[in-house]
C-alpha cells in the first residue's frame, strides 16, 4: 500500500531540459508545483575535470551509456536490436549534465518536411511558432554566438561565441575553399559571466560535466529560478506508473521515494519530461484496465516513430600543433548539407558540428582501436603524430520517423526498483545510409583540403544515441498523434508531454534548443488556456 | 558525485598480475630516447590493475587468454589475440591507456602539465575572424517556407 502525499497542483516527471524549463514558466502562475526525479543533484566539485583520471572516468561513472555507468539512478535499456545505443544522463538537469553544449535550434524547413520534400508529416506548428520561445531559451540557457549565420533567419546573440583557436581555423580555411557554409556555433556555454555562472575556462572536457559551471546544464539555469519560485524539485524519486481515474483523467503518480518507501502523489495536471525513452517506458507501464495498451496510447503511437540522428565521423591530423585538448569539445558547425538537393540521392540533410582533439588518453584509445597506433614498437612515434594534432567533424543526419523503430517493454528487463525497462528496435532507413555516406565523403573532403593525413572515419558511430526523439508524437489527429499542437495528451485531458517524444521529425541538429523551446511554448499555452484546460 | 568506480587491486592473482605486466610492457614499451617509461612501470602497473573498474571481468578473461599456460606474449601472439578477441583487445587498451597516460612522467614527455584541467583551465585563442567574410559574402542558405505562427 503506497503513501498518499498531500495534493499538487501541477505534477512534472523528470528533471532535465524540458522538466526544468515547463517548472521554471509555470512557477509564475504559483500553482503549487512538484517535480519528481529519479536521479541526484551533481555537485561540479565531483566532475571528472577536477581529478587526475578526468578522461578515464568519461569511460566509468560518466559513461554516456546508462548501461555501461549503472549508477543508482540508471534504469537499464535492452538495445541488441538496434545499431545505435543510449546515450543519456539521469540525474537533475538530466541530459544537459553531459552533452556538448552544442545549442542549434532547427531550421523552418524542419517543420514542413511534407510540404517541402513530400516525406513524415509536416509538424502542427512551425519555426514562427516557436521563433520567441527559442529566443526566451537562449536567454535562460546563456547562448554564446555570432550573430548573422547565413543558415538561419536572423536571430540575436546572447554573449559572444567561442573562442575558434587553431583548430576551428583550420577547418574553415578547409571550407573556404571548397565554398562550404561553417560558422561558429551556437553554444550553451558561456564566453562571459552570465547570471551568476562564471565564464568558460577551456577545460576541454565538457562531455563529463563541466566543473567551472560554465555549461549551461538545466540544475544551474532554469532549476535555481524555479525552486526560488516555490517549485519543489523532489530528487531521486523514480515514477512507477501513472493513475487514471473513470473520466480518463490523471490523478497521480506512484514512486519510490529515495528511502524505498511506495508514494502515491495526487496531481490536477500531470507533465511527462522523461525523454523519448523514458516517456513510452512510463506511458506503456502506465496501463489499466481502462488503458490496456498502456497511457495516451489509443492512436498505438506510443514508443513508435522512435529517432535517433545517425551520426558518422570523420577525424584527421594535421603537421601542425592544435592545442585541440584545451577548449570546449565543440566549435563551429556547417548546414552547407543541411536541405534536400535531389542530386544527392537522399531527402533532407545533416548538419557538421566540427570538433577538436582528444585528450592523450582518447588519442591513444581510439588510435589502437583504428589502428594508427599500434601495440607494441612504434606505438610512441605514431602517438606523437596524433595526439594533438587531431581534428575533425560528426555528421548529424536527420533521421525519419518509420513505425518499426520503437521502444517497447522488455518482458524481463527490470530497474533496481523492479520497474519493467524498456527495449529498443531500430535499424537504419536506406535514406539515412545513403546520407551517412554522403556525409563521410564530404567529411573526407574537408579534412584533404585541411591537409589532413591519417584520416579515419565511422559511417555510424554506434554510441552516439543521444537524441531521443518521436515516441510520442504531436499532430492534430487523434488517430495518428499522442499529443495535440499544444502538448496535451488526446487521451488523458490533463496529462502533458514536453519532452523529445513530441517530434513529428527530427531535424539535423542537436534537438535540445527546441526541446526546451516546446517545454515553454506548452507551459505557454497551459497558462493561457488555463480556463479550458480540459475541455 | 565521487567516483564511483570500484578499486580493483585485490581483484587479481599473482598469476594475472604477472601476465598483465608481460602485456602491459608489450603493448605500450618504454622508450628512454623520449624518456617514457614503458606501462609494465610498476607504479604505472599498480594504477591500472586498480582502476579496471567496470572492464575487471573482461580484463581477467583477457588474461587468462594471454597467459594460457606454454603461451609467451610476443608481437604475434598479441596480433593474433586482437584478430580472436577485438572486444577484449579493447578492453586492454583502454585500461591501459587510461593509466599510462595520466603518469606524471608520461604527460612531461608529450608536452603536457600534469595535472587537472580544473581550476586553472587553459588559454585557447580566439583565432582569425576575418575567416567568415567568404561565408557572409555569399548569403543566406536557409530554406525560406511560408510561416502561419500559431495563435498563443
Amino acid at each position: 500500500m503506497a503513501e498518499m502525499n498531500e495534493p499538487v497542483d501541477v505534477l512534472i516527471i523528470g528533471g532535465g531540459a524540458s522538466g526544468a524549463a515547463v517548472a521554471w514558466s509555470l512557477a509564475e502562475t504559483k500553482m503549487h508545483i512538484v517535480c519528481l526525479e529519479q536521479g541526484d543533484w551533481i555537485k561540479n566539485e565531483g566532475f571528472p575535470s577536477t581529478g587526475r583520471d578526468w578522461e578515464a572516468r568519461q569511460f566509468g561513472d560518466f559513461a554516456i551509456s546508462p548501461n555501461r555507468r549503472k549508477l543508482e539512478a540508471d534504469y537499464p535499456i535492452n538495445e541488441d536490436n538496434s545499431p545505435i545505443k543510449v546515450a543519456n544522463f539521469n540525474g537533475v538537469g538530466g541530459g544537459t549534465i553531459l552533452y556538448a553544449g552544442h545549442f542549434p535550434r532547427f531550421h523552418p524547413s524542419d517543420f514542413k518536411v511534407k510540404t517541402l520534400d513530400d516525406v513524415a508529416d509536416d509538424w502542427p506548428i512551425d519555426y514562427a511558432t516557436l521563433e520567441p520561445f527559442f529566443e526566451l531559451n537562449d536567454k535562460m540557457t546563456g547562448v554564446a554566438a555570432l550573430a548573422g549565420d547565413p543558415a538561419y533567419p536572423s536571430k540575436p546573440a546572447v554573449m559572444p561565441p567561442l573562442p575558434m583557436g587553431r583548430s576551428c581555423e583550420v577547418i574553415g580555411e578547409a571550407m573556404n575553399k571548397l565554398g562550404w557554409h561553417w560558422w561558429p556555433s551556437d553554444a550553451a556555454i558561456n564566453t562571459q559571466e552570465y547570471e551568476g555562472r562564471a565564464p568558460c575556462i577551456n577545460l576541454g572536457h565538457c562531455g563529463s560535466g563541466c566543473a567551472q559551471g560554465a555549461k549551461a546544464t538545466t540544475d544551474g539555469t532554469y532549476w535555481p529560478e524555479a525552486i526560488r519560485a516555490r517549485v519543489e524539485l523532489r530528487h531521486r524519486c523514480r515514477v512507477r506508473r501513472i493513475e487514471t481515474n473513470e473520466d480518463d483523467m490523471a490523478t497521480g503518480a506512484y514512486y519510490v521515494d529515495p528511502d524505498g518507501v511506495e508514494r502515491f502523489q495526487p496531481a490536477e495536471i500531470v507533465i511527462v519530461a522523461c525523454n523519448g525513452v523514458g516517456t513510452p517506458r512510463l506511458l506503456l507501464n502506465s496501463a489499466s484496465e481502462r488503458f490496456p495498451d498502456g497511457l495516451c496510447n489509443s492512436s498505438r503511437m506510443v514508443g513508435k516513430n522512435l529517432m535517433f540522428h545517425p551520426y558518422s565521423q570523420v577525424r584527421g591530423h594535421v603537421d601542425e600543433k592544435l592545442e585541440g585538448y584545451k577548449g570546449p569539445r565543440i566549435g563551429t558547425w556547417s548546414m552547407e548539407f543541411y536541405e534536400t538537393d535531389p542530386k544527392r540521392g537522399f531527402k533532407r540533410g545533416y548538419c557538421y558540428q566540427f570538433s577538436r582533439g582528444y585528450g592523450p588518453v582518447a588519442t591513444a584509445v581510439n588510435g589502437m582501436a583504428d589502428g594508427i597506433i599500434p601495440w607494441g614498437a612504434g606505438h610512441h612515434e605514431a602517438f606523437g603524430r596524433m595526439f594533438d594534432h587531431s581534428l575533425g567533424m560528426l555528421a548529424i543526419c536527420e533521421d525519419l520517423p518509420e513505425e518499426i523503430n520503437r521502444v517497447t517493454i522488455d518482458p524481463h528487463l527490470t530497474d533496481s526498483d523492479g520497474i519493467p525497462a524498456p527495449r529498443i528496435t531500430y535499424r537504419l532507413s536506406e535514406n539515412s545510409k545513403r546520407m551517412l555516406d554522403h556525409s563521410v565523403a564530404r567529411g573526407k573532403e574537408i579534412l584533404q583540403a585541411a591537409g589532413a593525413r591519417d584520416i579515419t572515419h565511422k559511417t555510424i558511430f554506434p554510441g552516439a544515441g543521444w537524441h531521443l526523439m518521436g515516441t510520442a508524437r504531436m499532430g492534430t489527429d487523434p488517430k495518428t498523434s499522442v499529443v495535440n499542437e499544444w502538448g496535451r495528451s488526446h487521451d488523458v485531458r490533463n496529462l502533458f508531454i514536453v519532452d523529445g517524444s513530441v517530434f513529428v521529425t527530427s531535424g539535423g541538429v542537436n534537438p535540445t534548443s527546441t526541446i526546451q523551446a516546446i517545454a515553454l511554448y506548452v507551459a505557454d499555452q497551459i497558462k493561457n488556456r488555463i480556463y479550458e484546460l480540459f475541455d | 558525485m565521487s567516483d564511483l568506480t570500484p578499486n580493483t587491486s585485490e581483484y587479481f592473482s599473482a598469476v594475472k598480475r604477472e601476465v598483465m605486466r608481460l602485456v602491459a610492457g608489450a603493448i605500450i614499451p618504454a622508450d628512454p630516447a623520449r624518456d617514457m617509461p614503458g606501462a609494465d612501470d610498476p607504479a604505472i602497473l599498480d594504477d591500472i590493475l586498480a582502476s579496471a573498474g567496470r572492464d575487471a571481468d573482461d580484463l581477467a578473461r583477457a588474461l587468462d587468454i594471454l597467459g594460457a599456460e606454454g603461451a609467451q606474449i610476443t608481437d604475434a601472439s598479441l596480433a593474433r589475440f586482437r584478430d580472436d578477441h577485438p572486444a577484449l583487445a579493447g578492453v586492454l587498451s583502454l585500461v591501459i591507456a587510461q593509466c599510462y597516460y595520466r603518469d606524471d612522467r608520461v604527460l612531461v614527455a608529450i608536452g603536457m602539465e600534469p595535472r587537472a584541467p580544473f581550476p586553472k583551465g587553459y588559454e585557447v585563442a580566439q583565432g582569425d575572424w576575418s575567416l567568415l567574410d567568404p561565408v557572409r559574402a555569399r548569403g543566406p542558405i536557409y530554406r525560406d517556407v511560408p510561416q502561419e505562427g500559431t495563435d498563443t
